[in-house]
């Protein structure tokens, strides 16, 4: 089991260093100046050089790399030049709250799309396989941005049922203490059931608008996936068999369905991060997402280049967990892998 | 033939699938009886319904196919009426069923043990803490080396003959009164074929427990049924005790499976292959005889009115318009 | 079947006739197509149409709800919001179509050359797919415009190069199972050059899977562009995109004024939408195997 994972992480490792070279041309090798660009719209000749000796942007380019990497390893992503706070400790602080949103909206994405998958493949032609398979197409045609407005709208202003929608808590509630930084297990963790409902109430709309957006992939797989397995022959077998009818759709047919469902979740966590940062900028989400964008906003470079960072680096991580999970769940894996 | 009820009786079974290229006219007027103890082959060429036939008994046939019309009775219990609960009952505890494939016929990411305990529990009240130890012992009865090793493999890691013990083991693991064997020895190499019938005829026997065995194969079924069932798309066409069916087959198809036959006592040239193949089952006017198209003995009448069915000596039926006569001894 | 529906040119006249099947058989495509017809003409003769200029403000009506003047209501600045709809057709589409066939001809042409030859061509261009594939795909778009710079030209180049990795695969694995096909043993025998072989008799084959692929892509390219536009790159105010425009409802719909957001949103969606069911149908069309 350790030997696999070790396995895979050493897989990972041409990705990681892909992803590190990419961010950093991203900023040096690229048409532009970047020394201006750092330096800011109103700089002088003599302050763009110095700035270029100080970001070393006057030697050669495999050596900046060299430096580049130097400044990763001792954990330095630059400073911010709007606030000059460094950019590590802000991502640090932001993270969780980004993340607290993905997996929510993971997780909503999961109990809705996979078992409608599997009712409209026991169900083939049913009333509710096309329900699923408009859903599915529509579901993917859907622009986040846009469905958290309406969302928010229709569930703030129209109906008053949501809180006002910016922000991870209401002003009238304090943060929970830090533990995990995800706001619901810090109050679940502080015993705290009024914080908890809150920040549940600010959660549930941007998780719902990121969960319907990757729900359409889910969903499709998971469809698509359980009818090859349900008319494969071990489940004859195990229907020749006499086990239950649960039994068999779960344990025999759901478990082995698993396996192509658990691979696009590699892709799902691809549009999931990217669509946070539309969904962040919506509800005023005090995520990367939002960090990001004000950086943006203000053409300030280091933190984006430490936000594409990363995000690339949680998405080769969430990769390598769906990889480990892949691998408990087939032990085929373990062999040929 | 004894005069106690059968076993098993199917009667006047006809099964269609609706698919979007039309209807699949897949089994039609199909009977046939299987004896408490008795070893019954099925035989008859790729195509002929042999496996839907099994898969109607078991009533676990998707969900495009059509019973039309006909009985099923197994131990005096009316199988085409039986509600699904009641019929969990008897598949795997009653009849069991060993597949084509034995491959792809276990699920491949399940230990076999778990598989075989699975079956267990639901059908015997094996407490929980023995479960392991009675799979333990099924796979030892199939005679698979180091079962307490083989309990927690994966079918991956087996051979195809393993896996054809362990789907054995996992057939036989109620002890049921019948057991199917679906070609239980294609894609198998010839010495696996054989150790794997001597198996399954020997448990039968042990057991006293009656068997289907369906196979394209006429030397196999000759070799080990006590009476062999001839098929031929979707048709029964001849069914008679082994003896009786190679000394005197009343069918031209039959006359010409047998022909075809490799046995010793025949040159490899003089082997008589079938022209022609199955008719296509989709088709609305199938004659009545299917397999007149193909007949050297066919005469006018074989694509109309009803085919006729003929009783040679008692257990020795045909279903021809011209069977092959032979003089009186 | 399928098989050799891609590899031996079928009759026009049975792609017809498939075409035809389909279409009748499933409306949902064919009311696909005459979506997309529409929205075609929008993109073609958007300033024709259009009621309004689509720049031109006049405060005097600003925040209008939709009504017989202004169907779709103004905006902030009183600018006419159908008439801004219509002529962002032209940019969206544009967006869409130029990221999309930049894509799909560097991308198909690098797929050719992996699968033909393999080996180190294989390895280096797998690397580069694999490395685009190892960042959330739109996280990379926004990272390559925010470097480039804030225009058209660069979200169209983000876009091509997010897409990138799909086209590779799909084109890779067609040429890779048919690079020692009989036929084209016998075009090298005749003295053709790689070039041509890959050109004349491997490229054709890649089409079908990438017809499919294009439409299906259309529709994400276009949501891909207004994301962008929506948090600040690429596009610019006053111009009209309708990711900005949803952008400028966004404050907006808080208090009540809906319709400045919801028009081009609902309109956004629809033409994703369009795209995914034409993918689909496309997929019918091409590859009858995988219906279900
Ligand atoms: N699910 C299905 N849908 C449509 N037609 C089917 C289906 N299952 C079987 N058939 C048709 O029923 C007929 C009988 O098939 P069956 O599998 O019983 O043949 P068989 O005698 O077992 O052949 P083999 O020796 O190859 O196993 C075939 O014509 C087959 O095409
Ligand atoms: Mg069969």
């Amino acid at each position: 089991m350790l030997k696999m994972i070790l396995r895979r992480l050493a897989g990972a490792i041409p990705n990681i260093v892909g992803v590190v070279i990419v961010t950093f041309l991203l900023t040096r090798a690229l048409p532009g100046d970047p020394a201006a660009y750092f330096a800011g719209p109103s700089a002088t000749t003599e302050a763009i050089e110095q700035i270029r000796a100080q970001l070393g942007l006057d030697k050669s380019l495999p050596h900046q790399f060299v430096l580049y990497l130097k400044e990763l390893a001792s954990g330095d992503l630059g400073n911010s030049l709007s606030t000059g706070q460094p950019v590590l400790a802000e991502i640090r602080t932001r993270l969780p709250a980004s993340l607290e949103l993905t997996l929510c909206g993971l997780v909503l994405a999961c109990v809705t799309a996979i078992p409608l998958g599997v009712l409209a493949a026991t169900r083939p032609g049913s009333w509710i396989d096309h329900l699923c398979r408009m859903l599915a197409t529509a579901g993917v045609s859907l622009p986040t941005f846009f469905t958290g407005l309406l969302l928010a709208y229709v569930c703030y202003f129209l109906l008053g049922i949501s809180p006002s929608p910016v922000g991870r808590l209401d002003v009238s509630f304090p943060a929970p203490a830090t533990v995990t930084g995800l706001y619901l297990v810090d109050s679940l963790i502080a015993r705290d059931m009024e914080t908890f409902r809150a920040a549940a109430a600010q959660l549930i709309l941007p998780a719902a608008t990121l969960g319907l957006f990757v729900m359409a992939p889910l969903m499709r797989m998971t469809r698509a996936s359980m009818l090859g397995v349900l008319s494969s022959d071990f489940i004859r077998t195990a229907r020749a068999s006499g086990l239950s009818g649960t039994k068999v759709l779960y344990t025999y047919a759901f478990r082995n369905a698993l396996l192509p469902i658990v691979t696009t979740l590699g892709m799902v966590f691809s549009f999931l991060l990217g669509s946070n940062v539309l969904v962040e900028k919506v509800f005023a989400w005090p995520g990367i997402g939002s960090y990001v964008i004000e950086a943006l906003v203000s053409s300030d470079y280091a933190p984006v280049q430490g936000f594409v960072l990363t995000m690339a680096l949680v998405y080769v991580m969430l990769n390598l967990a769906i990889d480990v999970m892949y691998g408990v769940i087939d032990p085929r894996v373990g062999i040929e892998g | 033939m004894n005069a106690e009820a059968p076993l098993l009786s199917v009667k006047d079974y006809s099964l269609e699938f609706r698919t979007r290229s039309g209807t699949v006219h897949a089994l039609e007027d199909v009977s046939i009886e299987v004896a408490r103890g008795e070893t019954v082959g099925i035989v008859g060429e790729s195509g002929s319904g042999k496996s839907v036939l099994s898969f109607g008994i078991l009533r676990i046939l998707d969900a495009a196919a059509d019973v039309r019309a006909g009985a099923i009775s197994f131990a005096g219990m009316d199988m085409l009426a039986a509600k699904e609960s009641a019929l969990q009952q008897v598949r795997g505890r009653e009849i069991a069923m060993i597949f084509q494939n034995p491959r792809t016929a276990l699920n491949p990411i399940r230990k076999i043990g778990r598989q075989i305990e699975d079956v267990l529990r639901t059908h015997t009240s094996t407490l929980q803490a023995d479960l392991k130890k009675k799979a333990i012992e099924c796979l030892a009865q199939v005679r698979i080396t180091d079962p307490e090793r083989r309990y927690s493999a994966y079918p991956f890691e087996l051979s195809g003959g393993q896996c054809q013990r362990v789907m054995i083991a996992l057939a036989l693991a109620c002890n049921p009164s019948l057991l199917i064997a679906d070609e239980p020895t294609t894609g198998l190499d010839v010495t696996t074929q054989a150790a794997i019938m001597e198996l399954v005829s020997e448990l039968a026997r042990e057991r006293s427990m009656a068997t289907i065995l369906i196979t394209h194969d006429l030397a196999l079924a000759s070799e080990y049924c006590d009476r062999i069932v001839v098929m031929h798309a979707g048709h029964v066409v001849e069914s008679a005790p082994t003896a009786r069916l190679f000394e005197r087959p009343r069918h031209p198809y039959t006359a010409r499976l047998i022909a075809s036959t490799p046995s010793p006592e025949v040159e490899i040239d003089s082997l008589a292959s079938i022209p022609g193949n199955l008719p296509d089952l989709r088709r609305n006017d199938l004659p009545k005889c299917r397999f007149h198209a193909r007949c050297d003995r066919a005469v006018a009448q074989c694509t109309v009115g009803p085919l006729p069915e003929a009783t040679f000596e008692p257990g020795h039926r045909v279903r021809c318009f011209n069977p092959l006569a032979y003089t009186a001894p | 079947m399928g098989a050799s529906a891609t590899i031996a040119a079928p009759g026009w006249r049975d792609t017809w006739k498939h075409v035809r099947y389909v279409a009748t058989d499933n409306p949902v495509t064919l009311g696909a197509f005459a979506l997309f017809g529409f929205f075609l003409l929008l993109a073609l003769f958007g300033p024709w149409i259009a009621p309004y200029d689509p720049l031109m403000s006049d405060t005097t009506v600003a925040l209008k709800p939709p009504s017989a003047a202004h169907w779709f209501g103004t905006d902030s600045l009183g600018r006419d919001i159908l008439s801004r709809i219509i002529v962002a057709a032209q940019l969206d589409f544009g967006i869409a179509v130029s990221a999309v066939f930049a894509s799909f001809f560097l991308g198909s042409a690098l797929g050719c050359l992996a699968g033909f030859y393999g080996g180190w061509a294989d390895r280096i261009i797998g690397r580069i797919a694999d490395t685009i594939m190892a960042f959330p795909l739109f996280v990379l778009a926004m990272g390559i415009v925010a470097a480039l710079g804030n225009s058209v030209a660069n979200i169209i180049l983000a876009t091509a190069i997010i897409n990138l990795p799909f086209y590779i695969r799909v084109s890779r694995a067609e040429v890779n199972v048919r690079r020692n096909a009989g036929y084209v043993e016998a075009a090298r025998l005749a003295g053709n050059s790689d070039a041509r072989i890959l050109a004349l008799h491997l490229f054709p084959n890649v089409l079908p899977p990438m017809m499919v692929q294009i439409s299906l892509n259309m529709g994400w390219a276009i949501l891909n562009a207004a994301g962008l536009s929506f948090i600040g790159l690429g596009v610019r105010p006053p111009q009209a995109e309708w990711g900005i425009m949803v952008a400028e409802g966004a404050t907006y719909i808080i208090s009540g004024e809906w319709w400045i957001a919801l028009f081009p949103g609902a309109t956004l969606m629809l033409v994703v939408f369009t795209f995914n069911l034409l993918g689909d149908g496309l997929r019918d069309i091409l590859d009858p195997r995988t219906r279900t």
